[in-house]
């Protein structure tokens, strides 16, 4: 599903070089979940972004659904993201300004369908995630843990098939944690989307299929 | 997609109220003087009463003597003598109206002063103007050979100086001393057309000045009115003929020159420095500085505003990238955002101008002055806003569009 051939990236600045991800070699199977473990800094997020086409590496070649995806245009990358990737992070992203169905239905708004049938996508996301009682509320009147279950409904409302999600339990306590944690593995086993998510949590790795593990931008598991 | 941007529009336009605030009042004031300027000049140029005929009169305002050695010139209205002697005997024009500057006389009514502005006239006067008579009828032409004491007077003056009573003509007023008898009563005419404007007509044979004076300037300008609109450039040629005949008043100033003009150029020969200029050039150039600088403040405050309101902005810019919107799809959002924030300043300043209109109009800063938001200044207001809305959305958007997703989202 998602393949990565020798990734490199190197920041440059007037002064120094830093290499933050050293030919890199990933083979990522349909319907896999795994995690990317390893200390700060060590070129996680930047692994993450560079798969789900948000960065460019400066060497090598990404590949999903054996089309490799190095060249394209700005447009046509977020073409591409639009209907292949849903992305969750760490601080949730959700816009403050818009009611959570709003928010939801964000990935549909780049598509060509009707605002009745965007609707309809983004209320079954978020009855995925349990949120249907919510639809009306904004970001700000919602806890930590329903935040991120809102932008778990805004990464699969356009129904992608792979999942990025970079820390997700990494500004929620336990119990919120595995909240999400068990709707990510639900959406792997019964939706069989691929997901990959970057974790510093031991726990929250051993629960998925396989486990990457980077050092200083190289892999070392 | 648009009920999506402007449900956002309006959420960020809440969320920064003292933003939104400063930019609206700025967009807003700043059409409302444009709405304002614009209803003033297409007040002051546009034909109105009684001056109806404009699109087929020519006006002669400044007649120019010029001394070429000592590059001395004189410059001014002409003098009866000769809009009446050479004007008055050319052949294309259908009529010659002639009258003079207004000027102010003195009258006491009830011991309260009452400022009477007056103006001689020929008879042609009545003629090419369509004045509205309320009652009575202009002086005739046998009664200005004769210099008989009478005069048209205005509504006003009626009311100031008779007060409410019924009809008045036959009856006498007296100004500076003269007295005059009223053979009719016109409607008000702005003050901003002040050459056909005056509160009291008078036959120009009473003019204190001797109106058989042969010198070239004086105090009187010229309406010539063209039987159709085509002869127009055939009285101006006429015209020109006429003045390079005219014998040159004394030694030094040997040259004469002189045109018959559509009205706005009338005016800005006022400007000219040279024979050839009209002077509309200079005056549409000072205007569109004008213009311009007016917009350029508010379109930078708005420029700077919304830069800052994008980098505020720039977890969400991240997040519609990431989820698929191009930088071209965000650009056009921003900018549909920021028309719409025009759009409302240029509501507001609609309904300002408006406000400010009625307010010029019924204050007596410039009696009998009806300036109304007509369809084209109207337009000019909805153009301005639009692009107003481009001008400051268009630059914030390229910068925005530019932002990498991934520093977008780390706020950076």
């Amino acid at each position: 599903m998602i393949r990565l051939e020798n990734i490199e990236k190197l920041y440059r600045t007037d002064t120094i070089e830093t290499i933050a991800l050293d030919r890199i070699s990933l083979n990522i199977e349909k319907g896999e979940f795994l995690s990317v473990m390893g200390p700060s800094g060590c070129g996680k997020s930047t692994l993450l972004n560079i798969m789900g086409l948000l960065d460019a590496p400066t060497k090598g070649e990404v590949k999903i659904d054996q089309q490799t995806l190095t060249h394209l245009s700005d447009k046509q990358l977020a073409r591409f993201r639009n209907q292949k990737i849903g992305f969750i992070f760490q601080s949730f992203h959700l816009i403050n300004d818009l009611r959570v169905l709003d928010n939801a239905e964000l990935p549909l708004l780049y598509r060509n369908i009707t605002s009745k049938e965007r609707i309809r996508l983004a209320t079954e996301a978020l009855e995925k995630v349990g949120l249907s009682n919510r639809i009306k509320h904004f970001p700000s009147q919602l806890s930590g843990g329903q935040k991120q279950r809102v932008a778990i409904a805004r990464a699969i409302a356009g129904n992608p098939e792979i999942i990025l999600a970079d820390e997700p339990t990494g500004n929620l306590d336990s119990a919120m944690g595995n909240e999400i944690m068990d709707i990510l593995l639900q959406l792997n086993r019964a939706e069989k989307a691929t997901i990959v998510m970057v974790t510093h949590d031991e726990t929250m790795a051993k629960k998925t299929h396989r486990l990457v593990r980077l050092f200083d931008g190289s892999q070392v598991q | 997609m648009l009920k999506n941007y402007f449900k956002i529009a309006i959420a960020v336009l809440r969320r920064r109220k003292f933003f939104t605030f400063i930019s609206l009042f700025g967009i807003s004031i700043t059409l409302t003087i444009l709405i304002v300027l614009t209803a003033f000049w297409e007040n002051v140029t546009s034909a109105g009463y009684p001056d109806m005929k404009r699109d087929r009169s020519l006006y002669i305002n400044f007649v120019v003597q010029e001394n070429p050695k000592e590059h001395g010139i004189i410059k001014g209205l002409a003098s009866f003598y000769y809009l009446d002697h050479y004007v008055g005997s050319m052949k294309t024009p259908e009529k010659v109206a002639i009258s003079s500057m207004f000027t102010a006389t003195n009258t006491y009514v009830k011991n309260k002063k009452l400022v009477i502005n007056i103006k001689y006239t020929n008879h042609a006067w009545w003629d090419v103007l369509e004045y509205q008579f309320l009652e009575g009828k202009p002086y005739t032409a046998v009664q200005i050979k004769n210099g008989e004491h009478v005069a048209v007077i205005s509504e006003d003056v009626k009311k100031q100086y008779f007060g409410e009573s019924g009809a008045v003509t036959g009856k006498y007023i007296k100004t500076d001393n003269v007295e005059y008898r009223v053979t009719g009563v016109v409607r008000n005419v702005s003050v901003t057309a002040p050459l056909i404007y005056a509160d009291m007509y008078l036959p120009y044979t009473l003019s204190k000045a001797d109106y058989r004076d042969q010198s070239i300037n004086g105090m009187y300008s010229a309406i010539l009115l063209a039987h159709n609109k085509s002869d127009l450039e055939k009285i101006k040629d006429e015209y020109q003929q006429v003045v390079s005949k005219i014998p040159p008043p004394n030694k030094k100033y040997t040259k004469i020159y002189s045109h018959a003009d559509s009205y706005i150029k009338s005016y800005t020969r006022m400007f000219s420095k040279d024979e050839n200029s009209s002077g509309i050039g200079i005056v549409i150039t000072g205007a569109l500085v004008i213009v311009f600088l007016l917009m350029l403040l508010p379109t930078i405050n708005l420029m700077n505003i919304n830069i800052s309101r994008i980098i505020e902005r720039s977890s969400e810019i991240g997040i519609r990238k990431a989820f698929g919107a191009s930088s071209g799809t965000l650009a056009v959002q921003f900018i549909v955002e920021n028309v719409i924030l025009t759009l409302l300043g240029g509501i507001i300043g609609i309904a300002l101008s408006l406000i400010i209109l009625n307010i010029i109009n019924s204050s007596s800063l410039i009696p009998n002055l009806t300036l109304a938001i007509n369809f084209s200044v109207l337009l000019y207001g909805i153009m301005a806003c639009l692009i107003f809305g481009l001008l400051s959305g268009v630059y914030p958007a390229w910068r925005m569009s530019r932002m990498e997703v991934v520093n977008a989202l780390k706020g950076r």
